[in-house]
């Protein structure tokens, strides 16, 4: 079983990449924000699958405060977008 | 009952994976920036919940099986982590979307715009 | 005191969700207990100004977090199941007729207005751009807005979802 969560992590891998092409590529700066979430949630999902992997139940702590800081990360970035800092 | 459960484990992974890969085809095929944060929103969203489903039915059947705590935080710590980033996800869309409207980015291909008459 | 104390109970049972699985205490260890009701009192006297700010204790009902469980689970859930399947056959087929409307919810606590805001946002082809803070009505972005509905000044919440009344739940959670 812990065979397919590897293989689905690296999967998740691949897709990171994808969503980084738009952060690149991305003509605006509010896509390049939607990329950069786009990555962060991959990146939750793909730390999960990862402390299962390892057996490790630490990993998925630190999603759960990844997850709440890349909130943050937004939040200030589509305020200092907005104009209201 | 073990391939049951790892089936059913197979089915949640294989379901979250095809929904963040729409999820980012949607990003990369979508014509604007608002277009852009439905797919990436709904879809990353649903697929990281299938994603953290399949990893508590391992947890759980883990804990049935051998009886030991550690099974117990790690399916309690995932659904902690799907719920947080369900909630902040939906949120940040809703500042990105109102950022985006703010300096000015107007929804390109739009039928109506109700919001741009209620500013004026 | 009243929300000193209920934020004290709050942090103290995320903090037990949190250790769940730690010893054999039920599922506690002692010293997680001892330690989560110091860390509870701690968290309680500096943020008590947070929680219950408008001196409303609704949400102190624990009915209501089993409605808003529910909620969650069944309506919410198959909502958001659908409208993935809606944003997947557009993301293939690229058929979309983007445009925002309005959209007048009628509800009045703040709790209930991102609650359904929320909800939108994950649910059917919707995206919740902004709010009209006196009315409280919501300007939603949809993916694909149906023929004849752009007509129209105000759409009811309803015409959105395809089978739960989503107002209709949020009043039963937040008001």
């Amino acid at each position: 079983m812990t065979d397919a969560m590897l293989l689905s992590v690296v999967v998740l891998a691949a897709l990171i990449v994808l969503a980084m092409v738009r952060l690149f590529a991305g003509p605006t700066a509010p896509d390049r924000v939607v990329a950069l979430d786009a990555v962060n949630t991959l990146t939750v999902a793909a730390m999960i699958l990862l402390g299962v992997v390892y057996q490790q139940i630490i990993f998925i702590d630190v999603a759960i405060v990844y997850a709440l800081l890349s909130f943050v990360g937004t939040l200030y970035i589509a305020k200092y977008l907005g104009g209201e800092i | 009952m073990t391939t049951i459960l790892d089936t059913a484990i197979m089915i949640c992974l294989a379901i979250g994976l095809i929904f963040n890969a729409l999820g980012v085809i949607g990003i990369l095929r979508f014509p604007d920036v608002y277009t852009r944060l439905h797919a990436e929103t709904k879809t990353t969203t649903f697929g990281t919940i299938f994603i953290g489903l399949a990893v508590v039915i391992y947890g759980l059947a883990a804990l049935l099986e051998t009886g030991e705590g550690q099974y117990l935080t790690l399916s309690v710590h995932t659904i902690i982590a799907v719920v947080a980033l369900a909630f902040t996800n939906a949120t940040g869309a809703h500042a990105i979307a109102r950022a985006a409207y703010r300096c000015g980015y107007k929804p390109k291909p739009a039928v109506v715009d109700r919001m741009a008459e209620a500013n004026q | 005191m009243i929300p000193f104390l209920l934020t004290a109970i709050f942090a103290f049972l995320l903090y037990l969700l949190l250790t769940a699985g730690s010893g054999n205490l039920g599922v506690w260890s002692p010293a997680e207990l001892v330690m989560g009701a110091f860390l509870a009192l701690i968290v309680a006297a500096i943020a008590r100004t947070f929680l219950c700010r408008n001196h409303t204790y609704r949400m102190a009902n624990p009915l209501r977090w089993l409605v808003l469980a529910v909620y969650a689970v069944v309506p919410f859930f198959l909502e958001m199941a659908k409208a993935n399947l809606d944003v997947a056959y557009r993301v293939i087929t690229g058929r979309i007729r983007p445009g925002i409307v309005r959209i007048e919810p009628g509800l009045k606590t703040d709790l209930g207005v991102l609650l359904l805001a929320n909800s939108i946002t994950l649910t059917p082809g919707t995206l919740t751009v902004g709010v009209d803070e006196e009315t409280n009505d919501l300007f939603v972005h949809m993916i694909h807005v149906k023929p004849g509905a752009e007509k129209k000044p105000t759409l009811d919440a309803t015409e959105i979802t395809a089978w739960f009344d989503f107002p209709a739940w949020i009043r039963r959670i937040a008001e």
